[in-house]
């Protein structure tokens, strides 16, 4: 049912990936596409078959999950969809997609660095001090082991 | 253009989320749970971009929460994979089963 190339796996995501930000595209929230592509398509996925690379010898496939891990993996997902799937198609969604929506870049960054009511001031730099002190731990943790050996 | 309603990008993020969580429940190696988890935050964006699309038009913050989400994201990604090498080099193993000395 999945693939037990680990290779594959990552190349699947990356598609996925893509398709997910053809949908955005779609939407018509371009800004939202390109940071998709950028960061997703362009970082993540990059770091990912990168640690693959380093961390599993090529051609090895990882081991089959098992039966009872499956059956039970299945139903669980199977149950929450068909639930999800019904309160979607229950509720009736009010329709506005008269209203356009004003996402131009320089309304996204007045927005982002409005530090007024309806600005994003805060978070923005709550999380520029997070993505530094991600960057930085990561960098210390991938060291360690090689700064004992010296 | 706006043949495709709300419902059935609802529906497309459901199936991506609960695919990602039957990866995170069946697959058992460090690299693929992570995969699982991106394809999970993934759907929580498409749906608050659906939201803020088609139900609020007049504001913008359900794209700032999914920029945000993706750069925390891009955050998780880069320390869980350095934690993962580092796992490796110590253990020669990146299966969950072979890392357990924190279970007790």
């Amino acid at each position: 049912m999945s693939t037990t190339k680990i290779f594959r796996a990552a190349i699947f995501l990356l598609f996925t990936l893509i398709g997910v930000a053809g949908l955005y595209f779609w939407m018509q929230v371009e800004f939202v596409a390109a940071v998709q592509i950028i960061v997703y398509v362009g970082g993540i996925v990059v770091l990912i078959i990168f640690s693959i690379f380093l961390t599993q010898q090529s051609g090895t496939e990882m081991a089959k999950p098992t039966m009872q891990r499956r059956i039970f993996s299945l139903i669980a997902v199977l149950c929450g969809a068909g639930l999800t799937g019904l309160l979607i198609c229950q509720h009736t969604f009010p329709n506005n997609a008269a209203d356009t929506m004003d996402d131009s870049v320089q309304n996204i960054g007045t927005q982002m660095l409005d530090y007024q009511d309806a600005g994003f001031a805060l978070p923005f730099e709550v999380i520029s001090i997070l993505l530094l002190a991600a960057m930085i731990g990561a960098i210390v943790i991938a060291l360690k082991s090689n700064a004992e050996e010296s | 253009m706006n043949h495709i309603t709300i419902t059935q990008i609802l529906f497309l993020s459901t199936a991506l989320f609960f695919i990602g969580v039957y990866g995170l429940l069946t697959r058992r190696n460090m690299i693929t749970m992570l995969m699982a988890i991106e394809l999970i935050l993934n759907s929580v964006n498409i749906n608050f971009v659906a939201f803020n699309k088609y139900l609020y038009p007049e504001n913008l913050d359900g794209l700032f929460f999914t920029i945000f989400i993706i750069a925390i994201a891009a955050a998780e990604a880069a320390v869980a994979i350095a934690i993962i090498i580092n796992i490796y080099r110590n253990h020669r193993s990146i299966d969950v089963e072979d890392n357990e000395e924190m279970k007790y």
